[in-house]
């Protein structure tokens, strides 16, 4: 119906019908390319998503054979009392945040060593990029052994000369140890956006700059900073969009641990779905973090989108 | 000092002359960076590297207080892990990350395309929807993926984490896509179709190859996302179709005797992704930040 | 019984994902790459502890015997295997042909319809003497009479604790000793500059880890998870001494990074010589004595499980191997389950690795052998002795509703266990007080009581 709506606003002159049906089945053969991919994502992302809501509202105990009654929001009203998922949304919110901004600031200044020639700086750089690549659960693993044991780990003999040879890192640390690994992760994965930034930087801005006999801090932040803050907020997007999904990390280094002081909602909820077998609930968890994430999202998305997509719509 | 004429220590005091920022090899101050530059880089991939230097241990001299740095180097652990089953992990995750990363492209193409021309409505609307599927956290889903997969008997299916994958990757390469498909001079395009080119013939013939490089970016994202994915695998698999990071699931409780075999297992899961990264992280670069802007 | 098969929306869900799932999987055919040839393939989930991981490694003498079957394992760690193999079992995942569980799931499963009935095959399975069992053990792997999942090692839990230490402090282990003795010989042998703890005591979450241990010892001292009218006692005088005595013993005197150290890790800070005690599973003998994977062997003691108020404090569990229901290939899995529990395999693993080796605790005839006594003399009859001597009936000193020594027998005690255990846990980090982590714990408990109350 919308086309026979806009169509006689665009073209008032066309009251044959032979016109507009050729003019909708060129829109159709434009759509039409992207049908597969639209059907096949709401096919496997939505589908199951509906079930999730159904599941929410029903008290359903896998180890329970017999349950599986409509509750109603019962399930709703336990979730968000529960001390546990309040403690689980702050933690994914701290972990994810703390990441994404650490990260970010690792990121630029490997970045801003990079942008210039010396010797060895394709090795550099590989070498720079490699966390990014390494198995997540590899990473985990690593951190949680290798650096970060109590008795054996790199981590408590480098830092023995400051007193803090002893300290269980995983265990009495566990935020700050998973953060750890994460930045380590992501702090590749963000020089590599900035790095393309800085590459992307007209040489005259700069030398102009230089011309005006401003020092480098002051180019950096009155120059370099708002050219790249396109490619920080893409940054910033995309980390944030898998950070807030990490799962691996904690599961592999402290299993939510010490009690659920590092869990975030995503290990949580698969803890209550596949430790608690609660499903009714996990569900109910599950839709109240996607209406929280569509929220969040819609806010953040919008402010991003505008930024991306006002220029090129003005160029076209 | 000339040095300090042609290429001002950086940092230190402000460039007087307009030298060429970027070129300050061979100077003092330059040397001085570029040592900073390697020493930064060294302490920061040294994890990835103590993990590598760990793999030739022997499991006594991996656990030394303190640690150990010079041994006689052993391919002990890299054996034991190709006999432990290693293989078969490696050939599903190598038909994961393949078969996902291609059926991405295939579907992923005709959908950036049709966004990138100007005519289709609500570009923004559809471009929005494919991003905000990647919000949707996969725990909210997984348990009636989970019964579903059961009741068709697709539960430890390689094929399953395929179609998952795909769904997973497809919203990120439709986006990075787009942007480089922006990128074809509309005049090309349009010289092909007035020579009476179909569609699939110009993406083919006269699209594809100006954004062969966006293409590779957007597939090796692809694959680094797809090798590495952990929540489904671990879940939806058990023997038949379980993928490296579910291999490593058996050194959770590794504290004591296992670090070496932990560290071989680590490297060898991990060797793949990170020398195609190294090979192509130009592309890697380029791609990121023209998906970025664009 | 119930099946989960026909809950609502699981039909309709085949729709959603099994559509776009069949598509591409429709033209590609089988599973993975790792799909076996002409023959049978088994799928065995187990939990990976050393005598599991020997299984594995013999494999090539079952698939000898029966050709044509061939066997693939997933072991995992004890939480991540449960998590696993329960989904997969109450799902009717259908993944495994034979599952590792234990006398906690084995009777709840069983009454649910999930597992089959192996009493028809073990009467028709000649020379497999089911009568050699332990009299507790098979008792708790039967339901109607009928067994339901078969032993592979029986366990109860006593106190190691190393003799040449002891030798060197001296000091003398009582012959049953009390908790508090023990508290006060762990703060003497704590010595953790030369590496070594007091004591090893597990602290990792999960009912199965760290509860095990303290639920064993909340019972000799008194405390009891609910009343009979299931009442929550998670904050009562004893349950709270209990658990400050657990805590405060392993963070003062216990091994370094004890949050995080469940069987598996504790099993190895004792054997690579870095604890004076440990007091756990008996099963932890199969590793401790082997001189190929332990410091110290034949270096320990064994003394019965310390106790406060009762008379014994040890467990009773047996990790046991069971077919699901949806396996298609119930009398193959069968020949396999049968292997893996039968006396043979115990020669075999005596003539392979040696007799220390053996898992035991599960057969009489083990425990008769001259050979095993000659290697096990330290610790066969306190371990025969804990196994006869635990009650689940009747685990602490006042009444229960429920059954189970180190666990309650009920479905939902897997999630409240691994709650309450994370609370703990979180106590032994010393992130929160045990007075924080019962009050917390004790809503848990209170919660799945109340669905009891309804039920009475």
């Amino acid at each position: 119906m919308s086309a026979t709506a806009t169509a006689p606003a665009q073209r008032p002159a066309a009251p044959a019908p032979t016109p507009r049906a050729r003019r909708r089945a060129r829109g159709w053969s434009l759509r039409a390319p992207l049908l597969p991919a639209l059907i096949f994502t709401i096919l496997v992302t939505q589908l199951p998503f509906l079930f999730t809501i159904f599941y929410s509202l029903r008290s359903w105990n896998l180890l329970r054979p017999d349950s599986g009654a409509f509750a109603g929001l019962d399930n709703y009203a336990y979730v968000l009392t529960d001390a546990q998922f309040l403690g689980a949304a702050l933690n994914t919110v701290v972990i994810t945040a703390s990441c994404v901004l650490i990260s970010m600031a690792v990121g630029i200044g490997l970045a801003m060593l990079l942008d210039r020639r010396f010797a060895g700086r394709g090795v550099v750089r590989t070498l720079l990029i490699t966390p990014f690549l390494i198995i997540p659960v590899a990473t985990a693993l690593l951190w949680k052994t290798t650096m970060f044991d109590p008795v054996f780990g790199l981590v408590g003999f480098v830092l023995t000369p400051l007193g803090l040879g002893e300290v269980n890192w995983v265990a009495q640390y566990p935020v700050v140890s998973v953060v750890t690994a994460l930045v380590w992760q992501w702090s590749p994965f963000m020089m590599l956006l900035v790095l393309a930034g800085l590459q992307s930087q007209s040489r005259d801005v700069v030398e102009a700059g230089q011309v005006d006999g401003a020092n480098r801090w002051q180019m950096f932040t009155n120059v370099t900073l708002p050219h790249l803050r396109r490619y920080i907020e893409l940054g910033v997007l995309l980390g944030s969009i898998y950070v807030v999904n990490t799962f691996d990390t904690i599961y592999m280094m402290t299993q939510g641990g010490p009690g659920t002081a590092s869990s975030n909602l995503p290990f949580y909820i698969y803890q209550r779905t596949f430790l608690g077998f609660d499903i009714g609930q996990s569900a109910a968890m599950g839709v109240i973090v996607v209406i929280g994430t569509i929220v969040v999202a819609t806010l953040a998305l919008r402010l991003i989108f505008r930024t991306f997509m006002s220029d090129q719509e003005a160029k076209s | 000092m000339t040095a300090t004429a042609t290429a001002p220590a950086p940092r230190t005091r402000p460039a007087a002359a307009p030298a060429p920022r970027r070129r300050s090899r061979g100077t003092v101050g330059g040397t001085a960076l570029t040592v900073l530059t390697w020493a930064i880089a060294l302490v920061f991939v040294s994890p990835a590297l103590w993990m590598v230097l760990t793999a030739f241990k022997t499991e006594g001299i991996a656990q030394t207080d303190p640690p150990t740095l010079l041994f006689q180097p052993t391919l002990e652990q890299f054996r034991d892990v190709v006999g432990a089953d290693f293989t078969p992990y490696v050939g599903n995750s190598l038909i994961a990350t393949l078969a996902s990363t291609a059926l991405v492209l295939v579907l992923a193409t005709p959908a950036a395309y049709a966004l990138s021309i100007r005519p289709v409505k609500r570009t923004k609307d559809v471009l929005f929807f494919f991003i905000s599927t990647k919000m949707l956290p996969l725990v909210a889903v997984v348990v009636p993926i989970y019964v579903a997969a059961a009741e068709v008997g697709m539960l430890d299916n390689i094929w399953t984490l395929v179609v998952l994958y795909t769904a997973m990757n497809l919203p990120i390469a439709v986006w990075m896509l787009r942007s480089f498909f922006l990128e074809v001079p509309a005049g090309v395009v349009e010289a092909a179709q007035m020579e009476g080119a179909s569609l699939p013939r110009v993406l083919w013939s006269v699209m594809l190859p100006i954004m062969a490089p966006g293409v590779a970016a957007t597939a090796l994202i692809c694959m680094i996302f797809s090798w590495n994915e952990f929540f489904f695998a671990v879940n939806l698999t058990a023997s038949q179709a379980a993928t490296v990071p579910v291999y490593l699931v058996g050194f959770i409780t590794s504290e004591g005797l296992y670090w070496a075999q932990l560290a071989a297992a680590a490297t060898m899961a991990s060797l793949p992704i990170v020398v195609i990264g190294w090979m192509a992280q130009r592309q890697l670069v380029r791609g990121l930040s023209m998906g970025a802007v664009k | 019984m119930p099946r989960t098969k026909g809950r609502p929306g699981r039909l309709a869900a085949l729709g959603a994902v099994g559509a776009a799932v069949s598509l591409v999987s429709g033209c590609a055919g089988a599973g993975g790459v790792a799909a076996g040839g002409d023959g049978t393939t088994l799928v065995v989930a187990i939990v990976s502890n050393p005598q599991m991981e020997d299984a594995i490694s013999l494999r090539s003498d079952f698939e000898k015997e029966n050709p044509g079957v061939d066997l693939r394992f997933v072991t995992l760690p004890e939480n991540e295997a449960r998590a696993k193999i329960t989904t997969s079992v109450a799902t009717g995942g259908g993944e495994f042909d034979a599952v590792m569980i234990s006398n906690y799931e084995t009777r709840m499963w069983a009454e649910n319809g999930w597992l089959e009935n192996l009493q028809p095959h073990i009467d028709a399975s000649e020379g497999y003497d089911a009568g050699d069992f332990l009299q507790p053990i098979r008792e708790s792997l039967s339901y109607r009479g009928d067994m339901y999942s078969v032993p592979f090692y029986g366990e109860s839990s006593f106190l190691a604790y190393r003799t040449d230490l002891f030798e060197e402090a001296g000091l003398e282990m009582p012959a049953d000793p009390t908790w508090a003795e023990v508290a006060d010989l762990a703060a003497r042998l704590h010595d953790p500059e030369s590496g070594t703890a007091g004591i090893c005591l597990r602290g990792l979450p999960g009912w199965g880890e760290l509860l095990a241990p303290f639920n064993s010892m909340l019972n000799t001292f008194g405390g009891r998870w609910y009343d009979e009218d299931w009442n929550a006692q998670l904050t009562s005088p004893e349950f709270r001494r209990a658990a400050e005595f657990y805590v405060d013993l392993v963070r003062k005197h216990g091994q370094p990074g004890a949050a995080g150290s469940g069987f598996g890790d504790c099993l190895t800070h004792y054997s690579q010589g870095r604890a004076a005690m440990f007091y756990d599973a008996t099963a932890m003998v199969s590793t401790v004595e082997d001189p190929d994977s332990s410091k110290i062997a034949g270096r320990s003691g064994y003394a019965p499980a310390p106790v406060s108020e009762t008379d014994y404090g040890g467990w009773l569990y047996t990790w046991s191997l069971a077919i699901p229901t949806t396996s298609e290939h119930t009398d193959a899995a069968w020949r396999f389950l049968s292997w893996m529990t039968d006396k043979q395999y115990t020669k075999t693993v005596a003539d392979e690795y040696g007799w220390e080796r053996v898992p035991p605790g599960s057969r009489v005839s083990t425990f008769e052998n001259p050979q095993y006594q000659e290697v096990a003399g330290a610790y066969a009859e306190p371990m025969r002795e804990g196994i006869a001597d635990a009650d689940p009936k009747d685990p602490g000193i006042r009444p229960v509703p429920y059954t189970g020594v180190q666990f309650l027998a009920i479905p939902e005690f897997q999630d409240l266990g691994t709650r309450v255990s994370q609370q703990l846990s979180a106590a032994v980090a010393g992130q929160i007080s045990v007075d924080q982590a019962l009050e917390q714990s004790q809503q848990y408990a209170q919660s799945v009581g109340d669905s009891y109350k309804e039920a009475q």
